[in-house]
């Protein structure tokens, strides 16, 4: 069996989220192009991943909440080895973005060499469809 | 109540293969855990409290103990913490035995994912963070990697430092002769092995390996009644690191928590600890941990493990004598149970020569269990000689 030298990467996979009721609006949201979280109406908290109940306070009163998709890079990495839908992807970037708002959520960093990648880096949000109801947020560099 | 001095760990077994591609799951637990059991003097009749995670097939405990025969159990515990679960465990069997719930509890981990690869559990779409994380790629290595970045910006660390500690893993390592990767190597070897996720590279990671261990853990009479040496429990803590609803910090674990609660009940310092079986899934994993535990100042890691301390027998801080997850054995992706049984050996005296910390009375052993790139469990022992 041969290997293939230096195939050139496949487009970054866009893999279905599973939704469910709790979850169900904040993917519709992405397909419209809005990023949304949860807040919480009693303490008031950003809460991210959203969910029903708030785990600053214990409320189970939270809204949704649209931010504004701006944010910059908390940590990231260029991973070479992808696996399940994302083998043959690699190289790609695998990050957590500190939204402008203040939650940090995990993410790709797309449209970006990784040459001038850094930790602090301004980035702002696109979606990629999924092509069955819901879009996936990933970040690009900010242009100015 | 305190736990300290209440229960000891009378045996201990580690699978000596790395590779089993003749047996099934269940076959390896049994290996070990009659394994622990002649090591400590008893037998599976003897046995009243059973305790296993994830990797036991079949029905929580109920299924393993059906196929080992285990007739006479007062006690169960299927605590799923990942590779910390070993660690939370003898810290349960401690405090069981200590109620008098049970006297003698037997723990066992096995698995083959080397001969026989399943799917890992962790990637449950059914778990709440499932469509927050899953869709986006991430795998074991770069959950890690996205924590070695981070550590790395606030607080200077370098890939140099963190390949020190694979260093002291492969100089210990060569004095097992059953370790996976029995060959010494240097910063720059490591630092030369292939980018996995940067920064990590390929030699930052723990080997992969099929295997097993097992436990056993008494009440003080039937440890006074045994003709081996055993090891007396001194201490224990647990604690999960979660994302805190989007307030997730990757520069520390769940340590800095377990570690005092475990040190606290012991009655001893870290200042006090002679040998230190660390988790080491990762380079990285090390180096938060030792600060985490207060062997140094947060922050410090990077210039405390580059600096030799970790080289047993006379290193500050003597680590994984054994050769650690990093070169000897990670049996089923879970480095709890290994960590336990070298801490043990090293308490007995029992551990290999050049290697052996000279007068070993207090060990720490530290699991961490999930991921730092997102949540994780740790686990917090601390063990004394049989006279500590």
């Amino acid at each position: 069996m041969t290997t293939p030298a230096a195939s050139p990467p496949q487009p970054l996979p866009a893999p279905v989220p599973p939704v469910n009721p709790e979850t169900r609006e904040y993917w519709t949201a992405t397909t419209r192009g809005r990023l949304l979280v949860k807040q919480c109406a009693d303490c008031d908290s950003l809460i991210w991943y959203p969910r029903a109940i708030c785990p600053q306070c214990g409320s189970l009163h939270t809204d949704w909440r649209e931010v504004s998709g701006r944010g910059r890079i908390y940590s990231y990495t260029v991973n070479h080895r992808g696996e399940g839908p994302y083998q043959g992807a690699a190289p790609f970037v695998l990050a957590y973005v500190e939204l402008d708002e203040g939650p940090r959520m995990m993410t790709n960093i797309v449209e970006a060499d990784g040459a001038y990648l850094t930790v602090g880096l301004p980035v702002e949000v696109v979606f990629h469809d999924t092509g069955e109801g819901a879009a996936l947020p990933r970040f690009r560099p900010l242009r100015s | 109540m305190s736990i300290r001095g209440k229960a000891y760990i009378a045996g201990a077994y580690e699978h000596p293969e790395r590779k089993i591609p003749d047996k099934s799951i269940a076959q390896v637990h049994a290996d070990v855990a009659v394994g622990a059991l002649a090591d400590a003097g008893l037998e599976l009749r003897d046995v009243d409290a059973y305790f296993c995670a994830g990797d036991a097939p079949g029905f929580g405990p109920i299924s393993m103990a059906d196929y080992l025969g285990l007739t006479n159990l007062t006690y169960t515990d299927s605590t799923e913490t990942g590779g910390s679960s070993y660690v939370a465990h003898v810290g349960h069997a401690a405090a069981a035995i200590a109620e008098g719930k049970c006297r003698v509890a037997l723990i066992t981990l096995a698995g083959l994912p080397r001969s026989q690869p399943v799917p890992r559990p962790s990637a449950s779409s059914l778990a709440p963070e499932a469509g927050f994380e899953q869709p986006f790629g991430p795998t074991t290595v770069s959950m890690y990697a996205l924590a070695a970045r981070r550590h790395m910006h606030e607080y200077g660390t370098t890939s140099a430092q963190l390949a020190a500690i694979k260093v002291a893993a492969s100089e210990h390592a060569q004095h097992n002769p059953h370790a996976m990767l029995p060959k010494p190597v240097t910063v720059e070897e490591v630092l030369d092995s292939p980018v996995i996720s940067d920064p990590l590279h390929r030699l930052d990671c723990c080997v992969i390996s099929d295997g097993g261990g097992a436990l056993v853990v008494v009440a003080p009479e039937i440890a006074a009644a045994l003709p081996r040496r055993t090891v007396k429990v001194l201490g224990h803590g647990e604690a999960p690191k979660l994302t805190s609803g989007g307030r997730i910090d990757l520069t520390y674990t769940g340590a800095v928590w377990s570690g005092p609660r475990a040190f606290e009940e012991a009655g001893v310092t870290p200042g006090d600890v002679d040998y230190a079986s660390i988790y080491d899934s990762f380079t990285i994993t090390v180096l938060q941990t030792i600060e985490d535990l207060g062997f140094c100042e947060k922050g410090k890691g990077g210039a405390f493990v580059a600096d030799g301390a970790l080289v047993a027998p006379h290193g500050r801080l003597p680590f994984n004598t054994d050769g650690g997850g990093l070169c000897n054995n990670h049996p089923v992706n879970r480095g709890g149970m290994t960590k336990v049984i070298e801490a043990v050996r090293q308490l007995r005296g029992e551990a290999s020569a050049p290697v052996q910390v000279p007068d070993c009375e207090i060990a720490v052993v530290n699991g961490n269990g999930g991921s730092l790139g997102t949540r994780s469990a740790a686990a917090t022992l601390i063990l004394g000689r049989e006279d500590a």
